[in-house]
């Protein structure tokens, strides 16, 4: 890919927290170098300024929740050259699409005082389900040095360095003990995409699997693990039912505990 | 290590060090330059990490391994081994992080005008003192010294490391249950590639002694230095003793047959059997001391005008590795367990003249779900023996 000179950047929000676009303004030391090789052209938590498309380098954060949001994705998609999604959300449908096997109206219900202002749809669904996507970076939040990357590569026409292996190889390159083998604790990075650097494992804590599914994730042995170390049909269907439960691997284990 | 002892070696005398003299020795490294590196307990397991003093290492515990498990335990304050320090056998990492460390900047680059400045000493040389390596782990570290320089092409970093490294093992006075060195004649005595080499002893009271064997001259003149002695006969015969009943309590262990075996049996369904297991998940070929696949990422800065090349550890259980133009070779984890197994059991021979595994037992424990090599080995020998009888 030839590189990119002063690209046009747009970061835009779906249904999601704003912790993927912060992790942009997290770059601190970066930051200036990042502003000084883009031309931010619509960046709502950066800046009020608004410049029209079409855009270079569109970043998008957030999953596709509503009605409104199906048809906003495809505007931006034609006015997009690259189209990057970022974020658990806006990858696999983020926490959010806990309720794509539940009954939506039931849901607004419970939680909303004034339920008749809800328009939703039935599902949480991640970009690449409604528009082509360019390049996915994983997590909840991102790692911002994933982002650094991705633009800097786009930016230097090479390909990023954004690895699609299990968080167990971040694991053992990072020298953290395995919580799974020395400490029996129920840990879903074997069947997760590294990216995080492996931060759980290294606070003695299982991974959540917010990277999502690694290639190939084999979950049924996972859980058949899980068992062994005591755990119980729905404490393995909640594990499998965090931040990426809408991601196919992870929703058909969770079913298979459900 | 050091200039080798080789012709005097067999000759040569064995010291006896009580544990301050070993204290004072690794003083003296420390002084010469060198950062001890040893084990040292961590987050419930052993991990080699940067020491200062005996202090550090894991006095008083012991490890109890198994597939999928690793514990660490305290040692009875009544047993005579309460105060030894070497009675942990290996932890999840070898001295591969050391000597070929997960990530190294190979060379960094700068534009100047239309061309690039290289700068191919990105990184200096580290002068390491190893302490407690065990034999699997000497065999392993020549196992990949093999594959580092083979004659024609060699790794600088690796050689150089490695050349700069001074090394105390010890020899096996209490192996795991996952280890199998003995049948992979890899232990549990340390044979060659060290300076000195240690045998751990506790006496009836509790007082550690240590036989010491010397491989290099440096290793005799820091045993001098420190005033140990001759070693008498009933230490060293204790010492023997004690290794080779290590070597024969093992109840693990590999064919002397297998490569042959894997080579006999590339379709076999047991490797099916083996991936509805497997997480592909690539832990047992990142704890082998053995195992050097690598990958190269080239790095920019944000502007361009500086660039590097990285190398970290890569794995046959990775999608991406096998990646060649049009898509990846090994895209089942099937064919990745297969590639894993019959290399360090078989093409390792063809390849290198030795095995690829040293019996050290690490891919058994730190397998998330436990697969165990020898146990699939010996899948793939009882299919084996079925189907001759069923022949007959
Ligand atoms: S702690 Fe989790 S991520 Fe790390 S090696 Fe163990 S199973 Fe894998
Ligand atoms: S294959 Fe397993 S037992 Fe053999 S050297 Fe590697 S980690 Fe050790
Ligand atoms: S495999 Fe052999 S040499 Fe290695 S730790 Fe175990 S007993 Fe010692
Ligand atoms: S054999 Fe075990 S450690 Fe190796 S990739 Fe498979 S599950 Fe992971």
């Amino acid at each position: 890919m030839p590189p990119i000179t002063k690209p046009k950047l747009a970061v835009w929000k779906f249904s999601s927290c704003d912790g993927c676009q912060l992790a942009l303004l997290d770059c601190e030391d970066e930051l200036l170098a990042v502003a000084d090789a883009v031309e931010i052209a619509y960046f709502l938590e950066a800046t009020r300024a608004e410049i029209s498309g079409p855009y270079d380098i569109s970043i998008v954060e957030g999953s596709i929740t509503t009605e409104d949001e199906a048809h906003r994705i495809q505007r931006i998609r034609a006015s997009s050259k690259i189209l990057i999604a970022i974020g658990a959300c806006a990858t696999a449908g983020g926490i959010q699409g806990l309720k794509n096997n539940r009954e939506v109206r039931e849901l607004v219900d419970k939680v909303y005082a004034h339920p008749e202002f809800i328009s939703s749809l039935a599902t949480s669904t991640p970009v690449a389900d409604h528009v082509q996507v360019d390049f996915e970076l994983r997590g909840c939040p991102i790692d911002k040095y994933q982002l650094l990357e991705a633009l800097n590569a786009l930016l230097n026409g090479r390909r990023p360095n954004v690895p699609t292996h299990s968080q167990c190889m971040a694991c053992k390159m990072a020298g953290h003990v395995c919580v799974t083998v020395a400490h029996g604790t129920a840990c879903l990075g074997p069947v997760t995409q590294a990216g995080c650097g492996a931060i759980c494992p290294e606070f003695s804590r299982g991974c959540y699997g917010c990277f999502g599914p690694a290639d190939a994730p084999n979950t049924r042995s996972l859980s058949a693990r899980f068992e062994a170390l005591g755990l119980k049909g729905e404490d393995i269907s909640r594990l499998f039912r965090m931040f990426c439960s809408a991601a196919p691997a992870f929703d058909g284990e969770a079913r298979n505990h459900e | 290590m050091s200039e080798a002892l080789s012709d005097a070696k067999a000759k040569s005398p064995k010291y006896a060090l009580n544990r301050a003299m070993l204290g004072e020795l690794i003083e003296l490294l420390s002084k010469e330059g060198h950062q001890l590196i040893g084990p040292q307990r961590e987050d419930g397991t052993i991990v080699l990490n940067p020491i200062t003093s005996l202090e550090d290492l894991p006095v008083g515990l012991e490890d109890e391994q198994d597939s999928g498990r690793y514990r660490l335990k305290s040692i009875a304050p009544d047993d005579a081994r309460a105060d030894s320090l070497f009675q942990t056998t290996v932890g999840p990492q070898s001295w591969r992080r050391y000597l070929f460390p997960p990530r190294q900047t190979l060379w960094k680059a700068r534009r100047n005008g239309a061309g690039w400045e290289i700068d191919a000493d990105a990184e200096a040389t580290p002068k390491y003192a190893f302490i407690g390596v065990r034999s699997c782990d000497l065999t392993a570290i020549a196992v990949q010294a093999r594959v580092y320089d083979n004659g024609d092409y060699t790794d600088p970093g690796f050689t150089a490391r490695l050349g700069a490294a001074f090394i105390i093992a010890v020899n096996c006075t209490r192996a795991a249950d996952t280890c199998f060195c003995a049948s992979m004649d890899a232990g549990p005595a340390a044979r060659e590639g060290y300076d000195i080499a240690l045998t751990e002893l506790a006496a009836p009271g509790g007082e550690v002694w240590f036989v010491a064997e010397v491989g290099s001259r440096r290793g005799a003149d820091l045993l001098e230095a420190v005033g140990a002695g001759p070693a008498g006969a009933e230490l060293v015969a204790a010492g023997e003793a004690a290794v080779a009943a290590t070597a024969r309590a093992m109840t693990r262990s590999i064919p002397a047959d297998a490569a042959a075996l894997l080579q006999r049996n590339p379709e076999h369904p047991h490797w099916a059997d083996i991936a509805a297991r497997c997480l592909g998940c690539a832990n047992c070929t990142m704890v082998c001391p053995t195992c050097f696949c690598s990958t190269m990422e080239d790095v920019t800065s944000l502007d361009g005008q500086e660039a590097a090349r990285l190398r970290h550890w890569d794995s046959c259980f990775s999608l991406d590795y096998s990646y060649i133009h049009g898509g990846p070779v090994r895209r089942d984890v099937k064919s990745r367990c297969r590639q894993w197994m019959t290399h360090k059991l078989s093409s390792w021979h063809e390849q290198f003249g030795t095995s690829g595994c040293t019996g050290c037992g690490r891919c058994i424990t730190w397998c998330p779900v436990g697969i165990d090599i020898t146990e699939e080995i010996a899948a793939f020998a009882k299919y084996q023996t079925t189907e001759i009888r069923e022949e007959a």
